[in-house]
Formats: C-alpha cells, sequence, structure tokens
C-alpha cells in the first residue's frame, strides 16, 4: 500500500538550523543552474533520493504525482513538496527560489549571448546531444514510477492507457488527466479500507 | 515604458496558471496564441526560438515565460511573467501540500496518492517518448538517452557525466 509515513526518512536532521535551510537552497540551486536539457525530477532524485538520502523514493514519487495531477509547473510543485517536507514553510521558499532564481537569470543571460553568437552548428549539436541525455534522466524517473505504480491490473492498465493516449493519440496532457484522475481516484477510494484512527 | 504590457502579461498568464495541469507545456500552445498572435508581441520564429532555449537551458522549461517578460519589458517583464505563471498554482499546491500533510494516513488522501500513481507514471513514460520522437538526432537521441537510462540504472554514473558524454556523442557521430 502507499506509505504515508510524515516523517523518518532522516533520522539524524542534516538540515536542522538556518545553514540547514541555507543548504537546502544551495542543493536546489545546483539543480536549477546546472540542469542542461531538462530532466529536473530526474536530478533530484538522483540527488535528493540516492546522495544526500534526505527524502524516500516512495516520497518523491508521491509528490511528482500529485505535481502533475495539479495545476502548476511540475518541478516547481515537485520543489514545494521537498521543500515542505524537509522544512515546512521556510523550506518551500528556499527550495522554489533555489530552483527558480539561479536559472531564471542564467536563462536571461543564455538568451542574450545566443543573440550574440547566433548559429554556432557545434555548439548547437552539443546542446541537442545533452538534451537526449537529459531525456534519459527521465526515463529512469519513468522506470521507477512505472514499477512502484503498477500494483495490479487496474494500475497497470491505468499506466498503458494514459501513456496511449498522450504519446500515441496525442491527446493534451489536462484531457488525459481530467478523465484519468476521477477514475484512477475513485477506485483507489472504493480498495482502501476506511480512516485509521 | 508604460506599466499597460506588464499588467497585459499578467492578465494572460495569471489564469493560466491556475489551468496548467500537467506542467507548463499544457498551456504553451495558448501562450503562444496570445502572445504572438493576439498581443503580436514577439513573432512566430522568436517563439520558436524561445521555446527550444528555454528546454535546452537549465532550470524548469517553463522559463520561457521569463523570456517572453524579457523580450516585452525588460526586467520587470522577466519578472511580472514569471510570477504571474509560477505564482497562483504555486499557492495552490503549497496549500494542498499543507492539507495534506495534515491528513496523512486518511482514506482520501491514500486513494489521492494510489489513483495518481499510475497516471503519473504513464505520463512521465509518454513525455519522454513524446520528446525523443521529436528530438534532433533522430536514431542517435533514441540511442543516447537509452544508453544514459541503463548507465544511470546501474547507479555508478552521475547526471553530469552522462550530460557530458550525450554532448561528445552528438559531435562525434551526428
Amino acid at each position: 500500500m502507499v506509505e504515508t509515513r510524515e516523517s523518518g526518512s532522516h533520522p539524524a536532521d542534516p538540515l536542522a538550523g538556518a545553514s540547514g535551510l541555507l543548504r537546502l537552497f544551495a542543493a536546489f540551486a545546483k539543480i536549477g543552474s546546472t540542469s542542461f536539457g531538462g530532466g529536473i525530477a530526474g536530478w533530484m532524485m538522483h540527488d535528493f533520493v540516492e546522495k544526500r538520502r534526505w527524502i524516500s523514493e516512495a516520497d518523491l514519487l508521491t509528490g511528482l504525482a500529485l505535481a502533475q495531477a495539479f495545476p502548476g509547473m511540475n518541478v516547481v510543485n515537485l520543489s514545494i513538496w521537498i521543500g515542505w517536507r524537509l522544512r515546512r514553510g521556510p523550506g518551500v521558499i528556499a527550495a522554489v527560489a533555489g530552483l527558480t532564481a539561479p536559472s531564471f537569470l542564467l536563462v536571461i543571460a543564455l538568451y542574450e549571448l545566443f543573440q550574440k553568437t547566433a548559429g554556432l552548428p557545434a555548439a548547437h549539436l552539443a546542446i541537442a546531444g545533452v538534451g537526449a541525455a537529459a531525456i534519459g534522466l527521465s526515463l529512469d524517473m519513468a522506470i521507477r514510477a512505472t514499477r512502484r505504480a503498477a500494483t495490479d491490473l487496474f494500475s497497470g492498465g491505468m499506466i498503458v492507457a494514459v501513456f496511449v493516449a498522450v504519446f500515441v493519440f496525442r491527446l493534451p496532457v489536462v484531457t488525459v488527466v481530467a478523465v484519468a484522475a476521477p477514475i484512477g481516484v475513485a477506485v483507489a477510494y472504493l480498495r482502501t479500507e476506511a480512516d485509521r484512527p | 515604458m508604460t506599466d499597460r504590457p506588464l499588467l497585459q502579461l499578467a492578465l494572460v498568464l495569471l489564469p493560466l496558471s491556475l489551468v496548467s495541469v500537467g506542467g507548463g507545456q499544457a498551456v504553451l500552445a495558448d501562450i503562444q496564441r496570445q502572445v504572438v498572435g493576439l498581443h503580436g508581441w514577439i513573432s512566430e520564429a522568436e517563439f520558436v526560438d524561445l521555446f527550444a532555449l528555454s528546454r535546452l537551458a537549465p532550470g524548469p522549461g517553463s522559463l520561457i515565460v521569463s523570456l517572453i517578460g524579457w523580450k516585452v519589458a525588460g526586467w520587470s517583464g522577466a519578472l511580472v511573467a514569471t510570477l504571474a505563471l509560477f505564482g497562483p498554482s504555486s499557492l495552490l499546491f503549497y496549500g494542498l501540500t499543507r492539507w495534506r500533510s495534515a491528513r496523512a494516513g486518511h482514506r482520501w488522501v491514500r486513494a489521492l496518492e494510489a489513483g495518481l500513481a499510475p497516471i503519473s507514471a504513464g505520463l512521465v513514460t509518454a513525455t519522454c517518448f513524446v520528446l525523443l520522437s521529436s528530438a534532433q538526432g533522430g536514431v542517435l537521441a533514441w540511442i543516447v538517452a537509452l544508453a544514459a537510462t541503463m548507465a544511470l540504472m546501474s547507479r555508478r554514473v552521475g547526471p553530469y557525466l552522462l550530460l557530458v558524454a550525450g554532448a561528445l556523442v552528438f559531435l562525434a557521430f551526428a
């Protein structure tokens, strides 16, 4: 069943105190300013789950599922989720600011740079290669999410149906979520036991 | 520059923020329709350029709105556009996170998370395939992406190395 533990993934809190908040900001800023080609959720999986062990894989994937089903940029929502789990309100601000502020400045700087040096074919190729490798980060994430979510026939069928709707039929994500989410949640509701005290 | 374009920029993006289910790409077509067609702030070709740049630059791909704001009204435009698109949805998701945190273990919360997990898995996978099928480099992009995935799953290689390797492979073979 889905884990709903609120804490416990970080026994000796590595993020205590004001310096912890700064470390949180720095970790998100690092991802925000080096994740060329995208795949940011994959970066977070690698950095926060594998390397730093700040949050569990299950926690991160739950956050990602909610992030996608609700309005907002997935990775910004995911940062809110992780920031809250680690340091509540201040953690949210540190996480979102870390992810967006440096990359905001960088994208503008890159734009101005490209305006002046337009048409460097080698740079263009290199960037395309980085983009392809970055999709690998997302694919790794996709495999983890699928492995964890495909618990039975219904869930497996849902994964395939969503995949086919979006990739094969190219239906808008909003439409797919609007149809699939109520069905998925309703079925899950009927299958879960009543409230635990 | 007057603050009229700033206000218009905000009015375009604020409502889109709250319907961007599934991420920034969900409202991209509408952003394009409004900033290119309706308001004529930038040209069609410029939009395509900004889109490509924001996808390849580090950080959220939706920072394309920062660039649009930048072109419309400089720093203030970039700030207003970014806050307008990221703000409302972020407040909503913050509220959801708090709501959920206070009700961990409740039946509805468990149902929400269990019900959405397969949809999320399908979406992440489909997005990878959509990106790959339109990626520059054709088959080479698939090979690089799959090799990167396998390298990551072996847990012995970090993302930095992979991005550099991807760039080198493209420079050598594309």
